[in-house]
């Protein structure tokens, strides 16, 4: 039996890794009593893969068994693999031996599609309802939501899940129509838009009446496979920003194209997966996020793609100099944010700590500002006076000189945010 | 005329430190560890007594000043057992109680800032054991795991296993302190161990639970292993996340032995 067991596993948590979404925070499911877990609201990474991505749930197929042929999946169905499926309590059982041994935040269950839509969706629910009513079970799950399954089925699935998601995959629906000719961008936008209105729903009715359930408390989410097809960052970034805004996502993630398939439509084996421009993608949606920019301000016609020698808020700031200096102990909160070398953190500190008197560089430096980055756009009580003002090609010549040692030492790949 | 204030590393005694030197109207007065304490010829010194009351009435003039979460700060860095730690408590509250309201928020005081600093370094530290800890099954059903944390996180994690595995029995213990926490499926107390229960606890025990025990164990390694991509590999990041000296708590780095 424990050969077997092992032997899916490494099946199935193989066909689940390329889905990046690691997230295991935004729930707030509390324990009950004799019960085992909660959610955990800023999520835990458990540890981290070789390749540094964090671990924080059992992320595997229910199945890889498929009926579809996407050309950028390990599990299409003229792919010559391994094929494998686990039994409801198979996942079960793991799932809470895992989680007892404090391995992992949770569960991410994803699957192939057999037989159909609803089928499988059906075994999926099974799995959830399972580990909730009869294990009593109040850990994170993430569950994939099956494209075309009833509203039925996907509104049970709800009720036991934290977060839900649908892969758009491609960017783009012309993108997507040139790999996987039976999908279509509505097959995603339909159920998101159905689970978003039964999320508002549930939360107006929860106000009425406490004892209104939970539904998907951690939201729903989407991943962007970039590189695979050829659009621009300006149209992926458009695209999430989009997907944000319509249906309240939480997240959306943006994975690299790793080469799995001879097909001549795609990436030949053995190609990089674009590591630094996935890198930079992340670090644009940060900046819509939490730092107040908008998209068009980071991409629009004039910059379709994102710098990859620099990040995308000093590009910014190096297109705007207009802007700049900023004069740290006068500017708003929001201004400061958008100083490269200034975090959200360290704004925060210089706001609160300028009513006490105005600050200097060496107090910049301790908050934690990278001071030889932000130098070039601020000023503070102590700032050297300067003669002539530098053009944004010699900022950037500077910055690139100081940070190029650090830079060369590490990978190439280095991926920080900020 | 300077002073050093001697306490004996609990919280207690270094509110009554702070409580004497203002009784007192001590300036120049540095608070050190008994334990570490080299008298020396040039300073005098003197032990602080603990008292509750003397405590508690510094505590609650903390508690007056500070926001929750700023007290949470002056906790954690305390937690940090460091010496300047000790030092920016003491100082922290002598400015606090000598400046109008809000002066916690400066960060252009060093005190303030150490403070925030450290109480952010321990955050962290705590953080990482919710995550690094990992259980294992006795015999009888106990879930346990040995740590050796770089700062006294314990009283920091205890609600978090609690919340969490209220339905089975744990007992996580900090090696190098000496003492644990153990939970009963009701409530959570400090246990101390003799060392040969806790090499014996350490062990993967010999009958039918210890295959259960290797078999999520190789399990999780398996997991671990192809949950990779090896075309992305990136040791540096790696690292980074999941520093060398936390990686003895971790099954999945642990050489196989099964399998
Ligand atoms: S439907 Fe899903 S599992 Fe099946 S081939 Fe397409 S992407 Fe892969």
């Amino acid at each position: 039996m424990s050969e077997r067991i092992r032997e899916k596993l490494s099946i199935l948590a193989d066909a689940a890794k390329y889905d990046v979404s690691c997230s295991s925070s935004g729930s707030n499911r509390k324990n009950e009593k004799g019960g085992l877990g909660n959610g955990h609201t800023s999520g835990i990474c458990h540890t981290y893969t070789e390749d540094g991505r964090c671990v924080s749930l059992l992320k595997i197929l229910l199945t890889n068994h498929c009926i579809f042929d996407c050309a950028y999946c390990v599990s299409r169905k003229s792919n010559d693999i391994e094929r494998a499926a686990f039994t409801v309590e198979e996942v079960v059982e793991l799932t809470m031996n895992f989680y007892r041994r404090n391995y992992i935040e949770g569960l991410f269950l994803s699957s192939g599609i057999f037989k159909n839509a609803d089928f499988t969706m059906e075994r999926l629910l099974k799995v959830v309802k399972k580990l909730r009513l009869e294990e009593r079970y109040n850990g994170y799950i993430h569950l994939k939501t099956i494209p075309g399954a009833s509203e039925e089925l996907i509104r049970e699935a709800g009720m036991y899940a934290d977060r839900m998601s649908i892969n758009l995959e491609m960017p783009t629906e012309s993108g997507l129509k040139l790999l996987a000719p039976e999908k279509s961008h509505k097959e995603v936008i339909q159920p998101l838009a159905y689970v978003q209105r039964q999320i508002i729903q549930f939360k107006e009715e929860k106000k009425l009446i406490k004892s209104v359930p939970k539904f998907v408390p951690a939201g729903q989410s989407t991943q962007m496979v970039i590189g695979a097809t050829p659009e621009t960052d300006k149209e992926i970034m458009h695209t999430a920003n989009e997907f944000y805004r319509n249906f309240g996502l939480r997240r959306v993630y943006y994975s690299g194209y790793v080469p799995i398939s001879n097909d001549n439509r795609l990436p030949i084996i053995g190609s990089q997966p674009p590591l630094i421009r996935e890198n930079r993608l992340y670090q644009t949606d940060w900046l819509m996020r939490f730092y107040g920019f908008h998209v068009n301000e980071l991409l629009n016609d004039a910059n379709p793609h994102l710098d990859i020698d620099i990040d995308p808020k000093l590009s910014w700031a190096l297109r705007n100099l207009q802007f700049f200096p900023v004069d740290i102990n006068v500017a708003s909160y929001k201004m400061i944010m958008r100083v490269p070398g200034i975090g959200i953190n360290s704004a925060k500190k210089i706001v609160q700590a300028r009513q006490y008197g105005k600050l200097r560089i060496d107090q910049l430096q301790k908050i934690g500002v990278a001071y030889n980055r932000a130098k070039h756009f601020i000023k503070c009580a102590d700032s050297p006076y300067q003669l002539k003002e530098y053009q944004s090609t010699q900022i950037k010549s500077f910055i690139l000189a100081e940070s190029q040692s650090k830079y060369l030492k590490n990978d190439t790949s280095q991926l920080i945010l900020f | 005329m300077r002073i050093t204030y001697l306490f004996d590393g609990s919280m207690e005694g270094l509110l009554c430190a702070v409580f004497e030197s203002f009784e007192r109207k001590a300036k120049q007065v540095k608070v050190e560890l008994l334990q570490h304490h080299q008298p020396d010829a040039f300073t005098e010194s003197m032990q602080i007594h603990n008292d509750s009351k003397k405590a508690g009435r510094v505590w609650s003039a903390l508690q007056k000043k500070l926001s929750p979460a700023w007290i949470r700060k002056f906790y954690c860095c305390f937690l940090s057992e460091r010496p300047d730690a000790y030092t920016s408590l003491y100082e922290f509250c002598h400015y606090l109680f000598t400046h109008p309201a809000g002066a916690e928020d400066n960060y252009g005081n060093e005190h303030v800032l150490l403070i925030a600093q450290m109480a952010r370094k321990v955050e962290r530290e705590k953080h990482r054991m919710e995550a690094f800890i990992r259980f294992q099954e006795s015999q009888d059903g106990l879930f346990y795991c040995g740590i050796d944390p770089d700062f006294n996180v314990l009283p920091l994690i205890m609600k978090h296993f609690k919340d969490r595995y209220a339905s089975q029995r744990w007992l996580i213990y900090d090696i190098n302190r000496n003492y644990g926490l153990f939970y009963d499926e009701v409530s959570v107390e400090e246990v101390h161990l003799d060392f040969e229960t806790q090499k014996r606890l350490q062990k993967i025990p010999i009958n039918a639970q210890a295959s259960k025990e290797q078999l999520y164990a190789v399990l999780w390694k398996d997991y671990f292993k192809s949950t990779n991509i090896v075309a992305r590999k990136n040791t540096k990041l790696h690292t980074q996340h999941v520093p060398k000296r936390y990686w003895k708590y971790l099954t999945e780095k642990q050489i196989d032995s099964f399998g």
